[in-house]
């Protein structure tokens, strides 16, 4: 079964089926990346930009390394070295990128809704990784990979979702993905972190972390933005350590084989205790792994693959 | 000038409760007479058999951008768009570069609009210098020049003490105070209405409490003192309420809506296109049943469009950075027409009414109606034609309607201004 559709700009539009195929298809990739040589030539000839109006490492490394183990050619362009700098529109950058063919087009963004503009506008396949407080699907399929390979399935989990809710398209794609494959999903922050009618959403809302870990199989825990602290969105980090970082303590109330997950960088002792952090619970270094495998079988999907010869 | 003959249409002349078959005879550029089977052998006929004749269009709140930003809109260009779209007259607001703070801009506007425009151009002076919301403008020199109205446009007079002056010295002028009411603190960076779909986008919204926090300040300043308070395009469920409360007090409290705001919900925003981005921002679905309603019982008085254009190439970005605002002198009857009519809303001669005499009293013009001896603005109308809207084929500068490609039921046929038909170029015989 091949992905039937162009670009992949959120997991909202996404059925189940295509949540399963993608993470269905990673599953098949993840032992490309323990090979001794690390390498399949599915997309050679390929051409792939890494188009990056935001600091990234993880999200661009990985999506560099899926598209070079699938063989791809795979160049990144990074706003400062752009022509943004210069004052050229995005439409006019996309076009430009456009007129050299490549395939894919992988965008970051601090503009919810950039991808959209771009995939209007290009031949070329558009995923978005990760536009103003929107989306990052790539960020939610490798979470339900980790939590599925952890957990054995997604279906009738409870799954807390902490920290800043308002700015961040992580937790948006997160409750679309766990929401649609039947998880409990709950969420926890400061009030001013809550975005409006987010219920509408299916999730259950929480201002206390005591409540919001309570039977958990899953926490995912947020990064506090430290350059939006001049916002007044909570007093001091010292408050909101106090408050909702996730301490071992804390974390009994969670179910004893609870995972926490993270989507990085972390902030220790802001958010998550180093404690925490470099527990027995902690699966994050598992996400960064499963980014690649995820990512590899987007680009894949994205460019007619099937589900069927990656197994074969 | 030659005499028209209006022949068999339905003239519905709210301002005189009138609504019934009859001609309409104009003359040396004024209502000569209104009557059965009228005969005029020096008048050139004009059929209007199963259309409507109504007094000519008012849009009180529209930008022409000139001076300023002529790349976008000319008071020539935005006058053919309103001819085109069925209006003889329209108010434009003060925000252009330099601002209409001062004498010889509103000089200008007035001059560029006699030798240009095909419509009536009235000018919307500041009410503060340069727009600042600092001190007042000379709002005594510029109702001498012939402005109908004071606003700091799309700046809200945040200073409470200020807007308390505002409204009494223009009040002194018989001048209506027209405030888009925010609170730019609580919006922010907002970019849309705060709500599900907010959320859902990841676009950082504009709550509904901006808008009627600043509605429940003025309607209480307009209690101290004696003023008229007009509230420009009015777009929640609560400003609704408000503004109801403050009638039923006996206020001089009046207010527009824009089209825009009746048709369309921020679920439109889903597409991220910047055609679905103005300030206010479009609302959620049961703000616009509240404003249906409104319209529906008379608490609205006014449909303006908030004709806001802006080049393609402003518009052709991210979201967030786009500028604010839609064209609507083109679109604005045909919606009228269509959600309002043809859908029952309210009668086609209350609808006429919130084009026509509301504004004209609002602004104190001596127009929006048809009795013997007034000036010869008319809109005719035809209720049943399906119209596609083409943002192609618009007369205004720019393009940036969330209605293209639009079928509507309805439309204004042909627009006569001080006994002149200029619109269609060619008149209907």
């Amino acid at each position: 079964m091949p992905l039937k559709r162009k670009d992949l700009l959120g997991i909202e539009p996404l059925s189940v089926e295509e949540i399963n195929l993608i993470l269905d298809t990673a599953k098949a990739f993840k032992e490309v990346s323990t090979r001794d040589i690390k390498k399949v030539p599915t997309l050679r000839g390929k051409t792939l930009i890494n188009l990056f109006f935001e600091p990234s490492t993880r999200t661009r490394t990985s999506f560099e390394i899926a598209g070079k183990r699938l063989s791809a050619d795979i160049l990144n362009i990074s706003a400062s070295t752009s022509s943004v700098v210069k004052g050229e529109t995005l439409i006019d950058t996309a076009r430009n990128l456009e007129a050299m063919y490549p395939d894919i087009i992988i965008i970051r963004h601090s503009r919810a809704g950039a991808p959209h503009l771009l995939a209007n506008i290009c031949r070329a396949s558009v995923i978005n990784a990760g536009d103003g407080a929107h989306e990052h699907p790539t960020q939610a399929l490798l979470d339900a990979f980790t939590i599925k390979e952890n957990k054995g399935q997604i279906k009738g989990l409870k799954v807390a979702i902490i920290g800043d809710i308002l700015h961040s398209r992580v937790a948006r794609s997160n409750i679309h993905l766990l929401t649609k494959l039947g998880a409990e999903v709950s969420i926890a922050g400061p009030a001013t972190y809550i975005p409006v009618e987010i219920e509408k959403l299916g999730v259950k809302v929480y201002h206390h972390i005591d409540a919001a870990l309570e039977g958990r199989d899953v926490v995912m825990i947020l990064r506090i933005q430290r350059e939006r602290q001049d916002k007044s969105y909570f007093p001091s980090l010292r408050e909101y350590f106090n408050l909702f970082g996730l301490t071992l303590e804390r974390l009994k109330r969670a179910k004893k084989d609870v995972i926490i997950m993270h989507p990085g960088p972390l902030n220790r002792g802001v958010e998550i205790s180093s404690e925490v952090a470099d527990s027995p619970y902690s699966v994050i270094l598992e996400q960064v792994t499963n980014g690649v495998a995820v990512r590899m079988a987007v680009l894949y999907l994205l460019m007619g693959g099937k589900y069927e010869e990656v197994v074969s | 000038m030659k005499k028209l003959l209006v022949k068999g249409g339905r003239v519905i002349d709210p301002a005189n409760n009138l609504d019934e078959h009859l001609d309409l005879l104009i003359a040396g550029g004024k209502i000569a007479q209104v009557g059965k089977q009228l005969e005029d052998k020096e008048a050139q006929i004009i059929d209007v058999q199963r259309l409507i004749v109504a007094p000519g269009f008012i849009d009180m709140h529209c930008h022409l951008r000139e001076p300023g930003r002529e790349d976008e809109e000319t008071i020539e260009s935005g006058c053919r768009a309103a001819a085109a779209g069925g209006f003889t007259s329209v108010a434009c607001m003060p925000n252009t570069d330099p601002p209409n703070d001062s004498q010889s801009v509103t000089e200008f506007i007035l001059k560029q609009a006699a030798e240009k425009g095909i419509v009536n151009v009235f000018p919307i002076g500041a009410a503060t210098k340069g727009l600042l919301g600092e001190e007042l403008a000379e709002i005594g020199e510029l109702k001498e020049t012939g402005i109908v109205a004071v606003s700091d446009d799309g700046h809200p007079i945040y200073n409470s003490n200020l807007m308390r002056k505002a409204l009494e010295y223009a009040g002194m002028f018989d001048l209506p105070v027209i405030d888009h009411c925010e609170d730019k603190e609580l919006s922010a960076h907002g970019v849309m209405n705060e709500g599900y779909y907010s959320t859902l986008l990841g676009l950082p919204g504009i709550p509904a409490a901006a808008e009627e926090i600043m509605v429940a300040r003025n309607i209480i300043l307009t209690a101290l003192i004696k003023g008229h308070l007009h509230i420009a395009h009015l777009s929640t469920k609560g400003s609704v309420e408000l503004l109801r409360w403050a009638k039923a007090q006996g206020l001089r409290v009046t207010a527009e809506v824009t089209p825009h705001h009746f048709t369309l919900t921020d679920k439109e925003v889903c597409s991220y296109d910047t055609n679905t981005k103005m300030n206010p921002p479009l609302r959620s679905a049961e703000d616009v049943k509240a404003i249906l309603q409104g319209i529906k019982d008379g608490t609205i008085d006014a449909i303006a469009t908030d004709h806001a254009p802006h080049r393609k190439d402003e518009k052709d970005v991210e979201y967030a950075d786009a500028p604010f605002g839609i064209v609507g002198l083109e679109t604005a009857v045909p919606l009228a027409l269509d959600r309002l009519v043809n859908k029952r809303v309210i009668s086609p001669s209350r609808m006429i009414a919130m084009f026509t005499v509301n504004p004209a009293t609002i602004l104190k013009l001596e127009r929006g109606t048809l009795s013997p001896g007034a000036a010869a603005d008319v809109t005719i109308l035809n209720l049943s034609e399906v119209v596609k809207i083409d943002v192609t084929s618009f007369q205004s500068k720019s393009r940036n309607s969330p209605f293209h490609g639009w079928e509507l039921i309805g439309r204004a046929v042909l627009t006569i201004v001080g006994g002149k038909v200029v619109w269609p170029a060619k008149s209907l015989t």
